[in-house]
């Protein structure tokens, strides 16, 4: 909702309506506000049921990849007589995105009552939610809440008086960007490095420890309960666009913009009118020039192809990029693009696990000729070389990292190739001087 | 200032000073912090899932991870040294030498970047007196590194001092915070 500005009245704040509502991170307070009812509705269906509305209402996971949850969840086989489990993937790092960070730092007890909801739906009786090592103050909150939750009888062996075990960790990260991604998460929760799995096998076979295991995304696992109380056909109906986008979508704003923070706006609502009503436009006397619109390994848009942007699954796809994990960054007239790519290399090459040669090698070769034409020092195969490694560089690799990177390289050289071509032919890049002082 | 790519993995040293002048080692997990971690292990299935735990109470307490901290948490947990000191170079978070009584990370990931992160960490080097990211002050107080991504772009630029996470850090307001930390 705006957080940390005034909720926009064209918002629609169903997960984040209590964003700066310290009272909401309470106990107490979430009750107050209608807190775990869901739980309490969930613990007296029959999974399947629960499995059913979540599918029929249309929600898609949140983290990036935007699979039917209802459809994820229902690949955990009931009665094969293993130990399932949960992992709610709080290890959002992906640049551009803190929609997660403000969920679990204002609304630790809804991602509560949303991993006891999915876990119970999954047949699982433990869910870990592992979060980054960095997130000093969600975790802080989510303890807090996981032990007020613990103490109250709502999680536990004893959940709510059902006599339905229902166990929630936290369980802390230690600074790496590829424990987000599902298999990583799952080798570094179980005490390893966080090295991707070749997959098959798949988590619902055999995920940590081993056994059957969901990955769901925190905002994903927050909306099951407004889904169960409301029912998936209100869910459904706050699509403004396309039938396959369902409910609200929480977008985090950064970059060069007048109020960055967390919105939530319906499903297909006009980027354009989001950019520069919700959002407020560029800062002063500057002008936007490209946007990110789903976190830093998303095709970068133009201000063409953004202005023209639905804002659901399919409609970013439509204008050339992808929803990704709604982290949106926006990039102005005096940012060079040269910079702004490079820098995004660099992460991933920080990044990599390094256990993939396209990934490991293409990372770090792409931010170097990339840092070699950033600092006036490039040549004219430069660019081309850069198109052959990250051709390399995807769809050959255990994870998609490699592929990460290599996708804002190419849309960014396809984009916006002048500015390319003018620092290797040896002019400076100089950002238009504002109109207005 | 950026430290050079070797094989797709930054590797800055942040070994200022090394293991002379430390004391002979001491076990970490005796007492409450031995009770601390055998509640650990009854979150999960087996004793390896509960290593990453046991290192941050390792660094908590210790303020970095020794090879002899790993050693013993090898033990604890049935595990190699070998294995663990695998997994403890594999996170960045793991200090593997001591680092500054303050360590100062500075995000400056392109959302940061586009907003004037460069000049936050310059300002960092300049008043904590390192000079040169990765390096700890004379005086042993401060250690200053960039960081990717801290996942608080709208609130650009985020710092993490130690535990605590600071939103919105402009290179003015540089001095004010660092006379905060005595």
């Amino acid at each position: 909702m705006g957080f940390p500005h005034h909720p926009h009245p064209r918002e629609t704040p169903v997960l984040s309506q209590y964003f700066g509502d310290a009272e909401a991170r309470t106990l107490d307070g979430w009750k107050k506000r209608g807190g775990y009812k869901a739980l309490e509705k969930a613990l007296g269906m029959q999974p399947a049921d629960i499995v059913n509305i979540v599918k029929e209402s249309g929600l898609r996971g949140r983290g990036g990849a935007g699979f039917p949850t209802g459809m994820k969840w229902s690949f955990m086989k009931p009665g094969d007589g293993k130990p399932h489990y949960l992992c709610c993937n709080a290890d959002e790092s992906e640049p551009g995105t803190f929609k997660d960070r403000e969920l679990m730092r204002w609304t630790p007890h809804a991602l509560v009552e949303g991993c006891a909801i999915g876990a119970y739906a999954i047949g699982a009786e433990t869910a870990y939610v592992y979060i980054r090592g960095e997130f000093t103050e969600p975790l802080y909150w989510m303890e807090q809440a996981v032990k007020e939750a613990y103490a109250a009888g709502i999680i536990g062996k004893n959940a709510m008086g059902t006599g339905k075990r229902v166990d929630v960790h936290v369980h802390k990260g230690a600074g790496a960007y590829i424990c987000g991604e599902e298999t990583a998460l799952m080798n570094s929760l179980e005490g390893r490095r966080g090295n991707p799995r070749i997959k098959p096998p798949f988590p619902a076979v055999s995920g940590v420890f081993g056994m059957p295991t969901t990955i769901n995304n925190v905002e994903t696992l927050i909306a099951s309960a407004p889904i169960l109380m409301n029912g998936a056909e209100w869910y459904k109906k706050m699509s403004l666009s396309n039938p396959k986008s369902t409910g609200t979508k929480l977008f985090s704003v950064c970059g060069n913009v007048q109020r960055p923070g967390t919105y939530e706006v319906q499903m297909g609502f006009p980027f354009k009118e989001f950019l520069y009503d919700l959002c407020g436009g560029p800062l002063h006397g500057r002008k936007f020039k490209a946007v990110i619109p789903g976190g830093a390994s998303v095709p970068i848009q133009t201000m063409d192809e953004a202005e023209a942007t639905l804002m659901d699954y399919e409609g970013f796809v439509a204008q050339g990029s992808m929803l990704g994990s709604g982290g949106v960054i926006v990039i102005d007239d005096a940012q060079p693009m040269v910079t702004v790519i490079a820098r995004i290399a660099r992460f991933f090459a920080h990044e990599s696990c390094a256990q993939c040669t396209q990934c490991r090698e293409g990372t770090a070769w792409t931010t170097k000729i990339l840092e070699r034409i950033r600092d006036g020092e490039g040549t004219t195969e430069d660019l081309d070389t850069l198109l052959d490694i990250a051709e390399q560089m995807t769809g050959k690799t255990i994870c998609v990292l490699s592929d990460s990177c290599a996708v804002p390289v190419v849309s960014g050289i396809k984009k916006f190739r002048g500015e390319f071509e003018a620092l290797i032919q040896g002019r400076k890049f100089h950002p238009v001087i504002a109109a207005v002082a | 200032m950026t430290p050079d790519l070797v094989g797709g993995v930054e590797s800055p040293d942040y070994a200022s000073h090394d293991r002379a002048g430390h004391g002979p080692y001491k076990p970490v997990f005796t007492g409450d912090l031995k009770r601390e971690l055998d509640e650990l292990l009854t979150r999960y299935p087996n004793k390896m899932a509960a290593l990453l735990p046991a290192l941050w109470i390792v660094q908590r307490e210790h303020s970095w991870v020794s090879e002899e901290a790993m050693v013993e948490v090898a033990e604890l947990l049935d595990l190699t040294p070998a294995y663990v000191k695998g997994v403890v170079t594999f996170y960045t978070m793991y200090h593997q030498h001591p680092v500054g009584r303050y360590f100062i990370q500075v995000c400056t990931t392109s959302p940061c970047g586009i907003c004037g992160a460069e000049d936050v960490v310059k300002a960092f080097l300049r008043h904590t007196n390192t000079g040169e990211l990765g390096i700890t002050s004379p005086d042993g107080k401060f250690t200053v590194i960039e960081v990717e991504c801290l996942g608080a772009c709208g609130f650009a630029t985020p710092v993490m001092v130690n535990e605590e996470f600071i939103e919105s850090v402009t290179p003015d307001k540089v001095p004010e915070l660092l006379s905060r930390l005595k």
